[in-house]
């Protein structure tokens, strides 16, 4: 038997929609913008301003700090303005737009062909620093951070995070389908950092093809395995996907790097490789635009900064009205109420539903039915932290050891009252944080 | 069973009763807790409530710190002159020295809380339907801060209706609008209102009061606030320009009274275009 965790939920897939549709690269058109905080920690500095000439690949903004990232053009053009613009996480933030003139032409960019066994650490994390690559499933932490832990000798697992168990996204799946050499290279230099590290590829099984393609590519190699864990929801987190391939658990407290492990999407891997190898810098992403009010669902590698709306349309628009348009997945994404947002890079995907499910139901009253305690895979009491959160008992809150909820959703997902549980706890966890970071 | 077993049992029991009664007695007076018994006096004045506005953690606490001189007679903010009153008394009966300091010290100007926005359902705009938890610190962390498309504007979702404990609260078309003469200055709503639009003013600006009272906290530029909001500051300065006594001024963006100058003659509420001021 396959290892797993305890309690998760297996949403709908819908992955049907995407999935066999090959990566189209799109080059955006109108304008593109540049948040300055696209990633966790302190925002990038501007070091151009309004008038200058860039090219696609320059650097417009520079890491703010050491927990932070240097942001680069995707495009050529002019700098239009600095100025606040609307963002996929809902609040305005101070962003750098260009004008771009269509052209594309882009700086030189050259990286190192030395066999991975002669790479050097520092090498490795100036190239991917240079580069302002962050976590791309989401989070966006700094991946130079990460690569950077206190002690580095205790790293005994890289684990390339493919599961991609969120409903409808494909980005990942067609990453490694049609990119599998870029990313086990990419995979080697990290463990060329860590040398008493193995790699360890997770990815669901319900991405057969995937599995096969990357077994068969890494026959006979002792470094990296490939590890095919049984299909649900939220494997991807990072502490279920570190106790599954490891058997190690980490709580809230802890970081990946206390349990041997560091732990990388498949996007970011394949752009260590991209910075190292090409000197290319973060300056697209795969994003899967789909749902059922989209007409032609697909995998576009795009430029960051590209408006949403652009994509919609180069997905052959709507097909029937959305009635809510999310940026991520469905279980974690945001929803959205304007499509003028730019691609970021943490944005995986865009989904767009015809019938909102969450506002056809009114909530009731909790029927004590245990569900939400039993799918709950940071193993605390859903019911218990969200009846504390509505009265802002805090400290009972607390005490229920709200803080391990990594909000994945399955809680409200199976809840049979449809009470607004992930929701309620996300809202307090935020203010806990807000309160300690004062 | 005989007279005489009845007789022993109870003569038993009554020992016993006598022995232990004796023992909490002497214990009672052993171990006794002394109480300042002007503390329990003060306590007594005050209302009860232990909602923490006067800063002391509740009614004891305010007690102890009146009756060791820490605090003002006054410093209750809920009870109001009758306790302030009642505790110069007994502090009078007690100790000549307080009330004499108490009545040098200067009344502070009565304070209310206010909620500066009126954004309301038709006024402001709404950026989405929002679905979820009615409750502002909750609905706060939903995209742009919640539903309403202005930033800075009150969520209606009434979390500080629910916090006041004196009722003094009430939701009307969509913002929150606090009674001046039942709040009791006890700051709770001040606390918690996650977008902080709620403030501490005299009593005299709240309401139908005379001094000028801004009824925004939107810090965007005036093109923005009015995409969103059709009664929203829009920094202009007219006011800050026609004031007489320099009381009020435009930072970032949003007219700012300061009520130590501010006279009430009302020039800015008259120039003021959108009717911000009132």
């Amino acid at each position: 038997m396959k290892h797993t965790f305890k309690g998760g939920i297996h949403p709908r897939e819908g992955k049907h929609l995407s999935k066999d549709k090959p990566i189209r690269e799109y080059l955006p058109k109108g304008d593109t913008v540049y948040p300055l905080s696209q990633h966790i920690g302190a925002p990038a500095k501007p070091v151009v301003k309004k008038g200058d000439e860039v090219l696609a690949g320059q650097l417009i903004a520079e890491a703010g700090g050491f927990v932070s990232a240097n942001i680069h053009s995707s495009v050529s053009g002019k700098v239009k303005a600095i100025e606040k613009r609307l963002t996929a996480s809902g609040s305005k933030v101070e962003s750098i737009i260009i004008e771009n003139d269509g052209l594309f032409n882009s700086v030189e960019m050259s990286g190192t062909d030395k066999p991975v066994k002669e790479l050097t650490r520092e090498e490795v994390i100036e190239a991917i620093k240079a580069a302002g690559i962050v976590g791309m499933g989401g989070a966006g932490f700094p991946t130079h951070v990460k690569l950077s832990p206190k002690e580095p000798d205790k790293i005994d697992r890289i684990i390339v995070n493919a599961s991609e168990c969120e409903p409808y996204l494909t980005s990942d799946y067609r990453r490694i389908l049609e990119q599998a050499d870029g990313v086990i290279e990419g995979l080697r230099i990290v463990l060329a950092i860590f040398p008493g590290a193995k790699g360890i590829i997770a990815i669901e099984d319900n991405k057969p093809e995937a599995i096969a393609l990357l077994k068969e590519k890494l026959a006979g190699d002792s470094d990296i395995t490939v590890n095919s864990m049984k299909t649900k929801y939220p494997e991807g987190a990072e502490r279920q996907l570190i106790y599954v391939n490891t058997g190690r658990y980490i709580n809230s407290r802890m970081l990946p790097a206390d349990a041997g492990c560091v732990v990388h999407n498949v996007d970011t891997i394949h752009t260590i490789y991209e910075a190292v190898r090409l000197g290319k810098p973060l300056i697209d992403r795969i994003v899967t635009v789909t749902g059922d009010a989209i007409t032609d669902p697909a995998n576009f590698l795009v430029r960051t900064g590209t408006s949403y709306q652009e994509l919609i349309d180069a997905a052959g628009g709507y097909l029937n009205d959305p009635a809510k348009i999310i940026s991520g997945g469905p279980m974690m994404g945001k929803a959205i109420y304007d499509t003028d947002m730019p691609v970021t890079k943490g944005s995986s995907a865009i989904l767009c539903m015809t019938e909102d499910a969450v506002s056809e139901f009114e909530p009731s009253a909790c029927i004590r039915c245990g569900k939400c305690v039993e799918v709950c895979p940071g193993r605390v009491m859903p019911v218990n932290l969200a009846n504390a959160a509505e009265r802002g008992d805090i400290d009972a809150f607390l005490k229920g050891e709200g803080m391990e909820c990594c909000e994945c959703g399955c809680c409200s997902y199976v809840c049979p009252a449809k009470r607004h549980l992930t929701q309620t706890i996300a809202g307090t966890r935020k203010l806990v944080l807000a309160s300690r970071k004062k | 069973m005989d007279v005489q077993s009845i007789i022993i049992a109870a003569a038993i029991v009554g020992a016993v009763g006598l022995f232990a009664g004796l023992l909490l007695g002497i214990a009672s007076e052993k171990f006794k807790v002394k109480v300042n018994e002007t503390e329990v006096k003060v306590r007594e004045c005050l209302p009860g409530n232990n909602c923490g506005g006067c800063g002391y953690p509740g009614c004891d606490g305010l007690a102890a710190a009146i009756a060791k001189g820490e605090a003002r007679p006054g410093s209750c903010p809920v009870g109001g002159e009758p306790v302030e009153k009642a505790i110069k008394e007994v502090l009078g009966s007690g100790s000549k020295d307080a009330e004499g300091e108490a009545d040098a010290a200067e009344e502070p100007v009565k304070l209310v809380a206010h909620v500066h926005c009126r954004g309301t359902c038709d006024k402001a705009k709404e950026a989405y339907e929002y679905v979820g938890p009615k409750d502002c610190r909750i609905a706060t962390n939903s995209p742009g801060g919640g539903p309403k498309a202005c930033a800075n504007g009150c969520l209606g979702f009434g979390s500080c209706a629910k916090v006041c404990q004196f009722g003094a609260i009430r939701i009307v078309n969509g913002v929150a609008v606090i009674d001046r003469d039942k709040c009791k200055s006890c700051s709770q709503c001040v606390a918690t209102c996650p977008r902080g639009l709620i403030k501490m003013v005299p009593y005299d600006a709240a309401g139908e009061g005379n001094l000028a009272l801004v009824e925004c906290s939107s810090k965007d530029f005036g093109k923005d606030v009015k995409a969103v909001c059709e009664v929203g500051c829009i920094g202009c300065g007219m006011c800050a320009r026609n004031c007489p006594v320099e009381a009020i001024k435009v930072e970032n963006n949003l007219a700012v009274v300061d009520y130590e100058k501010c006279v009430g003659c009302g020039a800015c509420k008259a120039k003021c275009p959108v009717k911000v001021i009132i």
